[in-house]
Order: C-alpha cells, then structure tokens, then sequence
C-alpha cells in the first residue's frame, strides 16, 4: 500500500518537477557548459602521452555531464579521436560516446554522422566493435528516426563482412536492435543506401548461423530472437537452420538454437515438416518439441537446463508425442524388465501390499525384440525421466516445473507423470523436493493418488524441514484420495506428524479439515473406530486438549457437514465437545445440523447457511450501516454519538462473524471511531467552560487528537486495497485531528512564536493535502477541507489568533466525511506461532554474550514484507530493540500471505531471576506525504525531514518469553 | 595412412565375468597400457596379466611408453605392483590423485589377505607396494599431460567411485578416449561428460551393455523405507557391506535422511579398513557429486553427525540401531558375529546391499533358509527380517550411448562383455550413430584406420593476398579455391605463391600461351573487321578491359584478338585468338561472342 501510494505521489509531482528544472537553473547551465569542456580540451591537449590522455579519459568518465555540453564534449572528443594513434585511448573515446549518448535529456542526433565517419577510416577491430556498440546505444536512443535507423543498418551492413567476430557479432546485434520490421515503404527513399538496407534482414542475419565462429553464431541467433521479441514474424525457413544448430559443438550457440526453435514452433505451430529419411510428416510443434525433448540429455547442463524449461509451455503438442517423455524401458540382459512404477501399480492392482521381501521380485521377464529397444533417447522418449534423474539439481527443478506446466493443461498427462513427481518427494535436494511437492498440489484437481502413491507423499510428513512439511499439508488440503484406508493412513501420519513438531498443530488441523470436507463417504466407516465408539459400551471420554483428538474431531466434524447420517454415530461427549470446539476453533470446525440441539447454538443462526448468500447479506449490512452513519449532518448533531457508537459496534461484530468482510469492517469501524473522537472532543460544553477549568479538559482533549493521529496511520498503511479516494478520507481525518490539536495549542500555550510556526505548518499541511488529492476535491463536498480551501486566502493573512478561531468554527461545522468503502479491503494482520508464550522454563545465557530466539509468524496481506516488517524485543526494564529481519527470511507460501520465519538475537546483564521479554512485530510505515515535492525551492534542503512521518505500528499480539542471562561464570 | 591397435590381453581362462582390465593401445607410434588388472577368481598365475604377451625378451619399459589407471577397484589395478616391480617396468604410471591415495591401501590390504592369510608365496611385498606407488605420476581433472613430445593425456571426470577416471589420449592428429563403466555408480545417465573431443576410438567396457537401469531414486526410497520402519519398531538394523565405494554412498545416504527426518537412532560403522576410506573421501570432496559438493559450503558430508564408529560391546546395548559391518556377504569377521547376535528376534533386520556368492551364510539367508547350520553342530535360527536391496547400479547401455554422443567417436571398441550382449550393443551403435564398432576377444587385436590431417604451412601473404581477390569475407555459403603452390621439403609442407615458389627453387618462371585461328568469311577489311569486333565486345562485355591497340590488336583482359586475311581471298578472314594459361576462363566467352558476331 505504502509503495502503491509513493509511487502515485511521485507520478502527481513529476509535472512540476519539470517546471522547475526549466525554469530556474537556466542560469547555471550556461555557466557549466563551456567550463566542462573546456577543461576536457585543455586536459586532452595538455597530455603529453597516450596513456597520459587515458587517464583523463577514465577520470572523466566518473562524472556527469550536463545534457547541454554534451555536443560540446563529444565534438572535443572526436578532434582529439582523429589525432590519437592509440588504439585503446580510441577505445576508450568509443565508448565515452556511448556513455554520453545515453546521457538523460541529449539527443544524440546530432552526432550520429560523427560518429558513423569515424567508423570509415578506423583498422582497429577492437575499437571497430566499441564504435558499433556505441552507435547501438545512440540508435536506441532514437527509436523515431527511421533515417537514422537507416543509416545504422547499413553500417552494419558494411561491417558485418569484417574479419573480426567481435566486430561481426555487434553488427547483427545492430541489426538485431534496430532492423526495419517492415520493409521500407516503396521506392521513395531511392539511393544506392536504402536498397541495401532494405535486403531481408532475416535473411541477413541467418546467413550468419553458419559462420566460423561460434560467439558469432550465438549473436546471430541472439539478434534473431531480438527480432522476434520487437515483433517480426521470424519466417519459417529459419527453423531448418536453427534445428541444425542444436548440434552445434559449443553450448551457448545450442541454447540460443532451442530458444529459437521454440520461437518457431510457437508461431508456425500447425506447419508441417517432413521427417528426414522417411516421408511421413509430422505438425512443427510436435518436430520442436521432439528435438528439444533431445536437448534434455544435452552434454551440458547449461542447455538441459533450458530444454527442460521450455518443453513446459509447448502446451500445443499432441499428446501422443507428450507422452512419450514418460516412456522408460527397462531392460536386463535383453530381456524386458518392470519398472519399479509398474510393479507397485501390479501390486496395487493385485491387492497385495508390497512385500519387497522377496529376493529378485524385479526379475526380469520376457525376452525383448532388440530391435524395439531405444537405447539413445531419440526425440521426446523419455526426455523427463531423463530430466528427472539428471546430476544436476538445477535440471530436475527445471524438469519438474516443465511437469507442471504441461500436466496443468493435460489431465491424461497429468495421471501419467504422477508416478514421477512422487518420485521426486525424495529428492536429495531440498529445492527439488519443495519444488515438486507444489507442482503436485497444482495439479491435484486432475489427479487421484493411489494407497501406495499416497504412502510416498506421507512419508516426507517426517521431514524435519518446516517448509516441507507445510507444503505437504497444503497439498493434501487439495488432494484427493481413492479409499477410505487412504484416510486412514493419512490421519495416522498427520498424527504421527503432530506427535514429533507439534509446532505443525494448526498446519495439521486445517490439513484434515479440508480432508475431511472432501472426503465425507470415506470418512464415514472408519468413524466409529476413529472416536473409539462401541455399540454397546461406553468408552472413556477422551481429553479435550490432546491435539490429536481435536485433530480427529477436525475431521469427523468436517466430514459431517455433507454427511447427515454421521451425527448418528456420535457419543454424547462428541456432541459436547463439539460446542467446545465450535466456538473455540470456529475456524476449523463449520456449523453442523445436528438434531434436536439448534437450540442450544442460536447464536449461530447467522453463519448457518454460510455461503456466498450470507457474505452478500453481510455486505448489504455493512452499506447499510454506513449508509445510516452518512445521515449525520455533521459533528455536533445531535445522538450522533449514540449512532457512531452503535456502528461500531456492529460493524466490529460483523468483522468477527464475517472473516471475508473482516477488513472492510474494521475499516469502517476504526474511521467511525475516528469521528466520533473528534465529535465528542468537540463537544461544546468543552469549549464553553472558563480557562481556569480547562487544563483538565485539555488532557482528554490532547489524547483523543493524538490518538485520531494515530489512528488515521493506522488507516493508512494497515489496510490494503485503499484507492485514492479512501486515502483522501484518511487523510482528511488527519488534518482535522491536526486542526484540533493546533486550537488546543493555542488555547494552553502562550508563546506567539511557536503559535505562528504551527500554523504556517497547518496552512502547509492543507496545500500539501490539496495538492494531493486534487481529483478528489469534488467528491469531498461539504467538508472540512472544502471550507476550509474557500477561506484560504483569508486565513492566510490573517494573524494566527484569528486563523485559530477561523479554524475552531469551521471544524465544528464541518460535516461527517461520507465513507465509500473500496472493492476489496483488507487488513494487514500477522500471528506470531511461534514462540508460543506458554513456555515455563526460561531461556538461559549468558549476560553479555546473546542468544538466538526463532520467531515464526505469518503475515496476511502485508505488502512488501520485507521493508516494513520489524520485530520488536521489550525488556522488563523498559529497553526496546528494534530488529529488522532479513529479507531471505520472508517466504511467500501463498498470495497475500508471508511468513516470517528469523532468529532475533537477545542480550542482557545478568539477571537475579528469570523474566519475560515481550516480542510482537511492528509494520514501519513512512509517508512522504508532504515531502520535499511540495516545497518548490530552497526549501528542500534546508528541511528534507520535513514532513515525512515515520513510524510503526503494532499489529500483532505480543508474546512474552521467558528469559534468564545468567552473569558469567568467572 | 595411421593406424591405432587396440588388444585385449590375454589373461587364460578369463571367464565373462567381473573385469581384469588390461588394455594395450598402439597410437602414432606409442604403446599405452591401459589398466593394469587382476583376476580376483583365481589363486595362481592365471590372476594377472600374461606380460610376456607384450614383450617375449626385452624390458617392459622399452616397449610401453606409459601406464595409465583408470580408477582404484582391484580389478583394474591390482596387477600393478606385480608388473612394475616383478616383471619390472620403470616408466610413468598416471592415475588421478583419489586413486593415487586409495590404491594402496587396497593393494596392501589385498596382499595381507593373499599373503598373511593364506599363507601364498611369490607375491609383492609392502615395499613393491611403495616403490610402485612412487613410480605414480598424479593427474588431475582436465588436466592436459605431455608424457613426451608427442603423447598428451587427459583427465576426465567419470561418475562417483572416487577418482574414476576417463582419459583422453591424443598422438598428433590420432586421439583415442578410455572409460570403464562411466558412471557406474552415479545416480543418472547424464554424469559423466566430456568435450566434443571426436576421439579416432572410443574404448568403453560393455559388462552391462545389455541393461537400462531404472531410477535409482525408487531403489532408494526402498531402502530407506525399510530402515525407517524397522528402527521405528524399535528394531536393528545390521547392513553387512564391503569397505569401499558402496559403504560410503549408503552412509551418505542414511546421513541424511537421518538428517531429513530428524531421527535419533544411532548408527554404527565398523572399524578398520572403513575409516582411513572415509578419510580419503573427506579429503577429496571436490571429486563427488553436486550434493556432496554443494553441502560442503557448511560441513564436510563425510565428517558424519550420526554415524559413529562400532564397538564390539554395542551389538548388545537396547534400542534401535543401524550397523554397518564388514564384509558384506556375511560369511566372516564382524557382520556374521552381529548377525548370530541379532538373529533372534523377529523385530531386527539385515539388508543385503549386494550379490552374495554361493554357499556363504548371505547367499542361504536370501534364498529362504530360516535354519542355519554353524560351526560346532550349533543351529541358528533366523527370525529377522532378511531383506535384499540391489544397488548394483552399473553403467547401462543407455550411458555409453550417451557418451558416444557426447564425444562423437569416429569409431568405438567394446571390450569385456559376453558376445551375444556386445553384438547387440554393437547393432545399436551402428545403427544410431552410423560409426564402425570392433568388439576384439581376449588377446585378438583390433586395428583401426584414421585418416590423420596433414598440416600444411601457408605463408601470410598469400592468404591476405587470395582474400583481397575474393571479395567481401565471409562468405558462409561456399568453400574458395585459392592458386598456390605446395612445396614439400624435407618433413614440412608449405603453400606459398608461385612466384615466391619459381624464386625459392631458383627457376624462370614460363609463360604458357595458346593460339586459336578461327577462319570465317567477312569483306570488310582487317582494320574494320577489327573495328567491329571491338565495338561489339566492348558494347557486350561490360566490366572487362577492353583495348585497342594500336598495332592492330584487341587485348580482351589477357586475350589478344588478331585479324589477317589470306592472300588470295580477301574475304577469308582469319581471326587469331591467343590466350596465357591464366586467362582460359574468358576465352571461351570472348570466343563465342566473336563467332556469334561473324556469322550473323
């Protein structure tokens, strides 16, 4: 939000900016030009020796020239170019032009012929090469100058004929760049020139695949690619000759030929080719996808790694050839062989589990006919299990996520390649583990696992890596198994799971919350084993606060919802715990229909049918709500009081009940309050009484203002989603908070001096504030602002007593700020899981030295986490440290959604016993609302933190832990 | 023109299983041998190499110009000491420095067995052993070696027996690449890599050529799975296996699964031979794979955290545990001692990581035998689990495929493999990559033909010259010819320009001429005829020089253009055309335009 908002403030500013720059410092520019370059010159003539001149060269480089000497500089340059026999200071002049060219503001027309005609009588390659590549730079400077293009191209032209490759390859990279997409219109331009930049560069370019060198292949390609992204039409005779390259002796022309073949096989997907040595013919798409599916068991990793990377978006190939990826034979002395996929899948189909006791139950069975074995990998056979089993880890994640891709669009592939990703659950790197556990959980909503597939995936609930465990949670949130010992198994692991990291509880529970609601016909026979029932004894009720048992309970509950018969099975204590669990986890545990007891959950009538229709109610609610706030005239009417404070509480309730609508209404809430603050600071009873009697008042008065303060930060940077409208809002809010503490001011303190400057800030405050948000005036009707804005020119010259009063009427007639409420508002919250706070024993070190504490907290709809997100350490003896985690330490598990897993160091002298510290983030936030932008001269620099509010906000509960430094042992 | 000889030794009665690799390659002049190994299946001569074979009379050392080993097992180094020190050769042995530090212990492991144990006479002592060793010059990965002059060797990386090796071996022009088994034990097809060298011969082992393994991934999941389960349960777990290579990849496997999913439970390794292998893999971390190398950034893989060393005095401490034990097909020494311990009890375990010979207690176990007999009429009863894991994860033929594509051979030769699996490996090679492949028997010898490139010298001038005549270069599209002339002294070649040839050799230079007489009719007379010809030509052949001289000639480039008339008929014109050597290309243009011109 913070950012969004930044950004839109440099945007509304960038207008006047300008302004300034053209108007003022004309003056200084004038004086600047003729000295830079005059030092240049007489530095240039004073040097006595080439290497002398260099130095010069390199000093000059460091600084920056102004955009109306650089012609100046340039034209110095040149003079001193033609005379200078040395080729690395030429070198160094080139690339100077380059530098200068890009200078912001130049436009370097102007020397385009210069520096072409200095091309002419050069025999350096090396400064030959530097020359094109400045002349590069200056051709992309100038995108609108056809002629200048013109002439580039045929530069390139000339030179491209060199001997040199670094002069050949920035040629085509010239050509690349700046190559006409069209052909020239007509004859018009007629000239010797233009016909020859008017020759195909396609054709140009490609006649250079097949040059001697191989850094020149790869520009030519590179250039090729160039072309396509700037948006020609690559034709497809090049495909032929890109295909010949990925045979290519060295790895940067064969990556740059499988990106090429790709391009091609995008754009001319359902062309067909003819295949070598037989006249069948197949679709280009499935003739790419053949030979970059060779790629993947390219010699070098660099390649394999691009193959396998492009194979996932040729989403177009026919699934015949797709297929084939996954193609692995096994053979044994020539003799056929099962794969360990197919034996497990026997074995499933048989019904009997996997003894793998036996010895050689993988011999190999029929005889092979040799003349169907496919030894080398041709075409797409088998590229993936290639790709999987690859060295090099980098491969197989490129591989798995291709996976991904082509397996999202195809639900048969995506049942074929299952085998496979589970397979790579055991990955030796954790990346590629992580990696595929994501994949899977993409494509669970085409896919089944089967008992002995689901056993693999359960098997890395033990992982000691949290990142794991948790992403296989999420997985098999979305999972869907075949039967009911499936569940079975995955509640025993999930339980097995929870016993060795209960820290993984609530990962856990939703974990079978979500089995449970997809799975209720599977759940439904194992329920009676599952709370341990007994059709005709009664068992011992179980603990109520074993997590496992509330993690069965999760389930059954879930399950129930869809399954009217289940509540049948219940015990008594089932349904008892289950009231428990409803309104303690009312997260995880959904409203049931159970008999004969709705009246016991009355409350619960609102969430009841909860659907899409109930939020819809909600909302309507909420608009309502605000609609009946909007009918407040404006803050001193009467019962508004008892209006706002009635809102409120709605509204906070209806945040509590409706977690979708939970922003918007806090949102809601938290402005009303606002308001109502200010309405009862406003009071006219306070204001009425003697002066004497005041000072009492004052304090109330001061904290509501202070805290409206705060509170509109809070509505500033907390919430997201905010369009400029509602900021416009906040900031209103703020600037009423400010008037009303500029009259308290006035009224206790005495001091003229300091009077005048805070209003001078106030007045600066409301510029800034119609500045801002100039587009929202009109919506702001009626309001503070608005009349405060027609009285401007009044209470600008008037004296500060008088604006005061000015401002203490209009403040109290101004009206209550209609709110509009934004698409999709949501509140920035974070929950600190870990250090739980319940711990007992305290956290022992030594004094002085420090101690590592592991914080995991997860963060919703916070943006850019890794800038505003601090974490806060209190000391029981008032000391606050500030942390700002690492950014490494933030991972994004979901949209939205952060987690914050870091250590924070603590150290502190010895203590006599152990105490709590308290921990809790804090979301920094820092507005440049009225930043230096506004002020449009001298001011700047004499206050650059002017203006600019920084501060934090608490937003997550704190938690205490218990520490002890020990002093050292001596 | 050259020729390289690949033989496969003769080692008598060699039967078709595990290698005794000895290879002897004749390239460019030079005798390479190639491994140098025994025979582990017998007990007298017949276990090394036949060295007579190479040389009836003379010294090993005058024959071989170096010795190169490809990685440490026995059965590619084991006949070493016995050649360099009992037959005697004292030139280069080259072997990458893993194998230069492993080696030995083997060997001298290998002899305290042979010797020690069975009592044998006439084998190699500790200090054969050591003097060999000093006779080892190290390599390193890409490493070019210049034995001598001409002979340049190079390291390879092969997959993970630590320090295997291929090697590249490169004579002039001629280049032959040696590989065992690439990759043998590494984890996929794709591992071994190696430049697109394009060798003359490609020499690779072909044990399993008949073979596509399955993802090791699935075997090791398995393994894993049954530990996991059995330690779960509280049982033990005993891993009987051989010191090197195997042991130390499921270590590292366990290591970190212990590491992965938190567990506790100890796991023992036993003593000895074991420890100063581990500490060899410690030192020369930078020769394994990614996983290893990439962890090393924070430890050391093979400084285990769990894995400790084993006291006899642990078999019997409660708890579960995983043992690795020595040797690996339980018929000795410290495995069989855990396995009657733990035999007992159902809950226990004992993985058979490998193949067990015929008759000891590991071959019974895994057939189903639930009674043994042990020494002293005593019985075992075997109520653990018996489990048989294969990790016999040869190079299968999908790898050397993979190699073969990697370093476009001209040719390959498989040595070591059974005839029947050679010829269809042999079938493929041919068929996919259109190479020629040898298979030669024990003690036969292949002979392949190269075609080495002759290098030939051209002087700087001439080339500048040719390409200033070409126009613009390059032009990718089509080869150029260029006029020189190749003078062949002594033993170098050289292309220089003609002159400079006529001036060398000290000759004139000839000017070759032809003369055509072309008669026709025409009644002009000869100056107008001459006339007609010129405007015609010089109104045709645009861009050509075209003079009329003054004495009566047309000079078309180097064509020269005469007219005279016969005496008796004015009409009967004869036309002399008369071109050198150098100018014949336009000749026949200019020729024909004059003719087309006449009879019109």
């Amino acid at each position: 939000m913070a950012a969004h908002l930044k950004k839109r403030v440099y945007e509304e500013f960038s207008k006047v900016v300008q302004v300034t720059h053209e108007e003022a410092p004309a003056k200084k520019l004038r004086l600047s030009k003729p000295s830079k370059s005059a030092a240049l010159h007489v530095d240039l003539c004073k040097a006595s020796s080439s290497t002398d001149a260099l130095q010069y060269l390199l000093t000059f480089s460091r600084k920056p020239v102004e955009a109306e000497s650089v012609e100046g500089v340039v034209r110095i340059l040149l003079e001193h170019y033609y005379k200078e026999t040395d080729s690395s200071v030429r070198l160094k002049i080139a690339s100077l032009l380059g530098l200068l060219s890009k200078t912001p503001g130049f436009s370097p027309d102007c020397i385009v012929d210069d520096a072409i005609n200095t091309l002419s009588s050069e025999k350096s390659h090396q400064v030959l090469a530097q020359l094109l590549d400045s002349l590069l730079v200056i051709g992309s400077q100038l995108p609108e100058s056809p002629a200048v293009r013109l002439r580039l191209i045929e530069v390139a032209y000339k030179n491209l004929s060199d001997s040199s490759f670094g002069v050949r390859t920035k040629c085509l990279q010239l050509l690349g760049c700046l190559g006409l997409l069209e052909a020239p219109l007509g004859k018009d331009s007629d000239g010797p020139g233009p016909s020859l930049a008017m020759r195909d560069v396609q054709s140009i370019i490609s006649d250079y695949f097949g040059d001697q060198d191989p850094r020149v292949r790869t520009a030519a390609l590179k250039a090729m690619l160039q072309l396509h992204e700037r948006g020609m039409k690559i034709h497809q005779i090049i495909y032929d000759q890109a295909c010949r390259l990925l045979s290519d002796d060295y790895e940067q022309v064969r990556s740059a030929a499988v990106q090429m073949v790709w391009v091609l096989s995008q754009l001319y997907p359902e062309s067909i080719v003819p295949i070598p040595s037989s006249n069948e013919e197949i679709r280009l798409v499935d003739d790419a996808f053949g030979k970059i599916s060779h790629m993947v068991s390219d010699g070098s990793w660099m390649v394999r790694v691009q193959a396998a990377k492009t194979l996932g978006s040729m989403l177009q190939v026919s699934p015949h050839f797709l297929e084939q990826t996954l193609d692995k034979k096994l053979m044994s002395d020539l003799r056929r062989k099962r794969t360990a996929h197919e034996r497990a899948k026997e074995l499933f189909a048989s019904g009997e589990f996997s003894s793998g006791r036996k010895w050689a139950d993988d011999a190999p069975k029929e005889k092979l006919d040799t003349n169907t074995v496919n030894l080398i990998a041709s075409g797409a056979c088998g590229a993936f299990v290639h790709g999987l089993e690859d060295e090099m880890f980098e491969v197989r994640n490129a591989a798995v996520e291709a996976l991904c891709q082509l397996a999202r669009s195809s639900p048969s592939f995506a049942e074929k390649c299952l085998d496979f990703l589970v397979d790579m659950f055991n990955d030796e790197i954790e990346e590629v583990r992580l990696q595929s556990i994501h994949v899977l959980r993409q494509i669970s909503t085409h896919i089944t696992l089967r008992e002995d597939q689901l056993d693999t995936v359960l098997a890395v609930l033990e992982d000691s890596s949290r990142d794991i465990r948790e992403a296989l949670h999420e997985l098999l949130c979305f999972t869907n198994v075949s039967t009911k010992e499936c569940i079975q198994l995955a509640l025993l692991e999930l339980l097995k799971n929870l016993n060795k990291y209960p820290t993984d509880r609530s990962s856990v529970w939703k974990c079978l919350k979500f089995l449970g609601s997809r799975h209720p016909t599977l759940v439904l026979p194992l329920v009676p084993e599952l709370l341990s029932t007994h059709p005709y004894f009664d068992t011992p009720e179980p603990d109520m606060d074993d997590p496992a048992y509330i993690a069965v309970l999760v389930l059954v509950f879930n399950a129930a919802t869809s399954c009217p018969t289940m509540p049948a099975l219940f015990s008594d204590h089932t349904f008892r715990h289950y009231a428990y669990l409803r309104d303690s986890l009312s997260h995880l545990v959904p409203p049931l229909r159970l008999p004969g007891r709705k009246q016991v959950y009355g409350l619960d009538s609102v969430d009841c049918g909860s659907g899409s229709g109930s939020v819809e109610s909600a909302q309507l609610f909420l608009q309502q709500s605000l609609n009946r706030v909007s009918t407040i005239q404006n803050l001193e009417a009467a019962g508004a009081p008892e209006l706002l404070d009635l809102t409120i509480r709605d509204l906070q309730r209806l945040g509590e009940l409706q977690t979708e609508l939970a922003g918007a209404a806090d949102f809601c809430a938290t402005f009303l309050r606002c308001q109502l603050l200010l309405m009862k600071a406003l009071q006219e009873k306070l204001w009425n009484i003697s002066v004497p009697l005041i000072l009492k008042q004052n304090i109330t008065v001061t904290a509501a203002a202070q805290q409206v303060l705060d509170e509109s930060y809070k509505l500033e940077f907390l919430y997201s989603g905010l369009e400029n409208r509602q900021v416009a809002t906040i900031h209103h809010v703020r600037l009423q908070a400010k008037a009303l503490q500029l009259i308290l001011a006035a009224r206790t303190r005495h001091g003229l001096d300091s009077l005048i400057s805070s209003c001078e800030k106030f007045l600066q405050d409301v510029e800034s504030f119609q500045r801002l948000f100039l587009t929202e005036l009109p919506h702001l009707q009626d309001s503070f602002v608005e009349k405060l804005l027609e009285l401007l020119p009044r209470l600008s010259s008037c004296k500060p007593v008088e604006q005061v009063k000015i401002l203490q009427t209009t403040l109290r007639q101004s009206g209550l700020l209609q709110l509009r409420l934004p698409e999709q508002i949501h509140r920035a919250t974070a929950t600190i899981i870990e250090p739980t706070g319940e711990s007992d024993n305290p956290l022992r070190f030594t004094s002085g030295l420090v101690v590592a504490l592991d914080i995991d907290a997860t963060l919703e709809h916070v943006q850019d986490p890794q800038n505003s997100v601090k974490v806060q350490v209190l000391y029981p003896d008032g000391q606050s440290h500030v942390i700002h985690p690492k950014p490494a330490d933030f991972r994004k598990p979901g949209p939205n959604r952060h987690r914050l897993i870091t250590q924070v160091y603590l150290s502190h002298t010895a203590w006599t016993e152990p105490s709590q510290i308290e921990v809790r983030l804090l979301l920094a936030y820092s507005s440049s609302c009225s930043s230096r932008l506004g002020w449009t001269d001298a001011m700047d620099s004499l206050h650059p933190a002017e203006g600019t509010v920084e501060g934090t906000i608490p937003f997550s509960k704190h938690v205490k832990v218990f520490i002890m430094p020990k002093p050292a042992r001596r | 023109i050259g020729k390289i000889t690949g033989c496969v030794f003769p080692l008598q009665g060699a039967g078709q299983d595990v290698g005794r690799s000895c290879i002897l390659v004749s390239i460019g002049g030079k005798n390479i041998m190639l491994d140098c190994g025994m025979h582990m299946g017998y007990n007298d001569d017949r276990r090394f190499p036949d060295f007579s074979y190479i040389t009836q009379n003379g010294r090993l050392t005058d024959f071989l110009d170096c010795v190169i080993i490809s990685h440490f097992h026995l059965d590619h180094c084991g006949a070493l000491p016995y050649m360099s020190e009992m037959v005697g050769y004292d030139g280069p042995i080259y072997m990458t420095h893993p194998t230069k530090a492993i080696c030995p212990i083997l060997l001298e492991d290998f002899r305290k067995i042979t010797v020690d144990k069975k009592g044998e006479t006439n084998f190699f002592t500790s200090q054969m052993i050591k003097d060999c060793m000093k006779k080892v010059v190290p390599l390193n990965l890409h490493q070019t070696v210049q034995v001598d002059d001409e002979l340049e060797i190079k390291a390879y990386y092969a997959g993970h027996v630590l320090g295997a090796a291929m090697v590249h071996i490169k004579v002039g022009s001629e280049s032959v690449v040696y590989t065992v088994s690439v990759n043998k034990y590494a984890k996929s097809h794709i591992s071994a890599w190696i430049d697109k060298c394009r060798p003359d011969i490609l020499i690779s082992e072909s044990t399993y050529a008949t073979t596509i393994r399955d993802s090791k991934r699935c075997r090791e999941r398995d393994f894993l799975k049954k530990v996991h389960e059995t330690i779960e349960r509280g049982g033990k777990v005993l891993i009987p296996v051989f010191a090197l290579g195997r042991a130390q990849e499921l270590c590292i496997l366990l290591e970190t699964f212990w590491e992965r999913m938190n567990l506790k439970a100890p796991i023992y390794f036993s003593t000895g031979l074991t420890e100063k292998a581990n500490h060899y893999y410690k030192l020369f971390i930078t020769w394994t794979n990614q996983k290893i190398r990439k962890t090393f950034v924070q430890r050391n893989m093979f400084e285990f955290k769990h894995i400790k060393a084993f006291d006899r005095s642990y078999a019997d401490n409660p708890g579960p545990m995983v043992v690795f034990a020595t040797p690996g097909m339980l018929h000795a020494g410290q495995s069989l001692q855990i396995f009657k311990k733990w035999a007992g009890n159902e809950k226990n375990m004992v993985i058979m990581p490998g193949y067990c010979v015929q008759g000891t207690i590991g071959h019974k176990i895994l057939n189903g035998q639930r009674k043994l007999e042990m020494e002293g009429r005593a019985t075992l009863d075997v109520k653990l689990q018996v489990e048989y894991m294969s990790f016999s994860a040869h190079a299968d033929a999908k790898g050397i495929m993979q190699l073969i594509r990697m370093a476009e051979p001209r040719n390959m030769l498989l040595v070591h493999g059974e005839a029947v699996k050679m010829e269809f490996l042999k079938g493929k090679i041919e068929q996919e990559f259109s190479i020629d492949c040898y298979m030669p028997a024990n003690g036969e010898t292949a002979t392949v033909t190269t075609n080495p490139s002759v290098p030939v010298d051209i002087s700087l001038n001439l080339l500048k010259r040719e390409m200033a005549l070409g126009g613009p270069l390059p032009d990718p599209k089509k080869p150029r010819t260029m006029h020189g002339t190749l003078i062949m002294k002594e033993n170098s070649l050289k292309l220089v320009s003609s002159e400079q040839a006529l001036k060398e050799l000290g000759l004139n230079e000839h000017q070759l001429r032809f003369t055509c007489r072309v008669q026709l009719q025409d009644p002009h007379s000869d100056p107008d005829t001459l006339h007609r010809i010129y405007t015609h030509l010089k109104s045709v052949l645009k861009g050509y020089t075209i003079q009329h001289l003054p004495d009566g000639t047309v000079m078309v480039e180097s064509i020269v253009i005469k007219v005279s008339s016969s005496a008796e008929d004015t009409n009967a014109k004869v036309l002399l055309l008369s071109w050198s050597y150098q100018g014949g290309e336009y000749f026949f243009t200019a020729l024909c335009i004059v003719k087309r011109l006449m009879y019109q």
